[in-house]
């Protein structure tokens, strides 16, 4: 008798956990849809001609007028050459691409170094050194504006990317990355052995110690590059004389966006499309990468 | 411990280096973030428009914070200014607070389930991709992608939708409605956010050892049992880590209620702290004292909750790091 309940209490037991994971599962599938369908409105409705959109805007079947939008954007008959005025996607791709791939170059490099010399080296200021780079990790670049954006006026800097670029060689947050990476996956042995062979400091630090940190470079490359492309607010303060040549993606969207008057829903479409594009093929060729380091930053609970 | 000493004395000779490595990085935060903040420090303490670098005591914290008129300060425009800007305090803690509880609630139901091991998610690796998502892409083209799709018009994808199927007579005002539109704001950060939230506390939840739970499951403690009276407690410090760096994020949140507006003008119910402080002193607006007093007032709230997150971080690591360094 005992046997038999405890058997039916087994069935119960795990046709309960059964549904559980189809409950699960089926919630798990509509929050991707809710993640995935705007962007997809966005791609169909970037191939499709205003006045289709304007008939059904809500369709799941992509249209065949993508050229015609591309060629909208350089039409200076297009939206009374709005579009030919605020977006370029060619110099829109370089100026983004020059400014986030130096800022990352740079953000690695120099936070690896930072590390490096607080972990390998022993002097007077290191614990200070160590505790203000962790104090001020959380301070955002954004409460500084008013008295950066004067500082760069005062010396000539505005409409430069100088001051987009080189602040990143100071980011408190991936150099406490790299620091806590150091800690669990950098023995100082090596230090030591290599001095032993007579390697010179600097000599160890790139061709050893760099090396050996590049698992955590990609994920910190990763990270920098796409926080920078997405950056808007910095460029759109310090690039005040609105040149075309020099505006990044996010500042051509927003121009486009910000426009008035004989728009083309298409060719909008097609616009914010196009400024995703690059930072969703890197996310989704080094999505492993970046789902498995987000977490690696935060705090071990 | 003459061994030490000898020790000592070698790594003493190579201190130079130490220093060479760590110099790049606080040159240049004291270049970009040190003397930025000294100088806005001082142009809070100096007058708008016409009066930028006449120093004014603090004329405009009075203003903003009191209402209170000046020599340099009208008591109208004082009274204006701080309307406008508590006003958007309100909106940067209705919007931040919207998203973070949704936002939080999801994150803990799917990290739960990601990190269950006794009824396994299916596909668990696919939706995690697909959750974060969200997170990478740029903040100005999402406020554009909402727009398009939630604008006001029957031409705009939502409001088409919802008239087809008959559940509105009239086109719903998804832009240009206070409340409805601060809600659209809501749902797209947390549309943005949930992911890295949700992989941020399957961290802290990966870290609890299967042998409580295991322990717990034959003293006859149940599911929902468990999750309180284990998951819980053992989660505090990531969720204070999680509530602190959101809300950190929350009081520079700019892009999107910035972006989310028909007109190229940030709508003024949408208008949070850092549009405030953004929109005194960009292009043609000098307003720089109030923006730099708004900013030193904004600057010392995010250093206190930064100050949390450096007792989290030093609390928890400072034992590791220790015996790493010996």
């Amino acid at each position: 008798m005992a046997y038999v309940n405890e058997r039916r209490e087994l069935k119960d037991y795990t046709r309960s956990i059964k549904i559980q994971q189809v409950i699960r599962f089926v919630i798990c599938i509509i929050i991707t849809i809710i993640a995935l369908l705007p962007i997809y409105f966005i791609v169909v409705n970037a191939t499709r001609a205003h006045s289709d959109i304007i008939k059904n805007p809500a369709t799941l079947i992509p249209g065949g007028n993508i050229i015609k939008n591309f060629q909208k954007l350089n039409d200076p008959n297009a939206a009374a050459g709005m579009y030919q005025l605020n977006f370029n996607l060619f110099y829109g791709y370089r100026n983004s691409l020059f400014v986030s791939g130096s800022a990352t170059i740079l953000s690695v490099l120099f936070s690896g170094a930072t590390a490096y010399g607080l972990s390998v080296y022993d002097f007077k200021f290191k614990k200070a050194a160590r505790t203000i780079i962790l104090a001020v990790m959380m301070i955002p670049t954004q409460v500084v504006s008013v008295g950066l954006l004067r500082f760069m006026m005062s010396i000539g800097l505005t409409n430069s990317y100088i001051p987009l670029i080189v602040p990143a060689i100071a980011a408190p947050a991936t150099v406490f990355f790299m620091l806590q990476y150091m800690q669990s996956s950098f023995p100082l042995e090596i230090v030591e052995a290599a001095r032993i062979d007579g390697s010179g400091e600097f000599r160890t630090f790139f061709q050893i110690a760099l090396p050996m940190l590049k698992p955590a470079f990609a994920v910190q490359a990763i990270f920098a590059f796409v926080t920078n492309w997405n950056n808007f607010y910095m460029p759109s303060i310090l690039l005040t004389n609105n040149d075309i040549k020099m505006k990044t993606m996010p500042m051509m969207v927003q121009a486009v966006l910000a426009m008035q008057k004989s728009v083309d829903n298409g060719v909008n479409y097609l616009v914010v499309m196009m400024s995703i594009l690059p930072v969703v093929i890197v996310y989704l060729c080094l999505s492993k990468f970046i789902v498995r380091g987000v977490a690696l930053g935060a705090v071990k609970g | 411990m003459s061994e030490t000493r000898a020790k000592s004395r070698k790594i003493v000779s190579y201190a130079k280096y130490g220093y060479i490595f760590i110099a790049p990085f606080f040159i240049v935060y004291c270049f970009f973030m040190v003397y930025p903040l000294i100088n806005t420090f001082i142009l809070s303490f100096q007058g708008n428009d016409n009066l930028v670098g006449v120093g004014v005591g603090f004329d405009n914290y009075k203003a903003l914070l009191f209402g209170m008129g000046s020599d340099t300060i009208p008591a109208d425009n004082a009274m204006a200014a701080s309307k406008d800007y508590w006003s958007s305090w309100g909106i940067t803690l209705i919007l931040w607070a919207g998203n973070f509880v949704v936002q939080l609630a999801l994150s803990l139901l799917l990290a739960v389930w990601f990190s269950d091991t006794r009824i396994k998610l299916k596909g668990a690796g696919f939706f995690k991709v697909v959750f974060y998502l969200p997170n990478i892409i740029t903040a100005v083209s999402v406020a554009g992608m909402f727009i398009m799709l939630f604008g006001d018009t029957k031409y705009n994808v939502v409001n088409s939708v919802l008239l087809k199927m008959g559940l509105v007579g009239d086109p719903i005002k998804f832009v240009t409605n206070d409340w409805i539109a601060r809600v659209v704001v809501m749902f797209i950060q947390s549309w943005m956010w949930f992911g890295n939230t949700t992989l941020l506390l399957m961290s802290g939840i990966f870290g609890i050892d299967p042998s409580i739970y295991e322990a717990a499951s034959i003293d006859g403690s149940s599911g929902m049992h468990q999750f309180i009276n284990i998951t819980m407690p053992i989660l505090k410090p990531i969720f204070l880590y999680v509530f602190i760096t959101s809300m950190i994020g929350g009081l520079q949140m700019f892009d999107i209620p910035y972006m989310y507006n028909n007109t190229g003008t940030t709508s003024p119910f949408l208008r949070t702290q850092a549009v405030y402080i953004y929109n005194h002193f960009y292009k043609g607006a000098n307003n720089y004292g109030y923006s730099a007093a708004a900013s030193i007032i904004l600057f010392i709230i995010t250093a206190a909750l930064g100050l949390v997150i450096y007792n989290i971080n030093t609390g928890d690591g400072s034992g590791k790091k220790r015996k790493g360094s010996k």
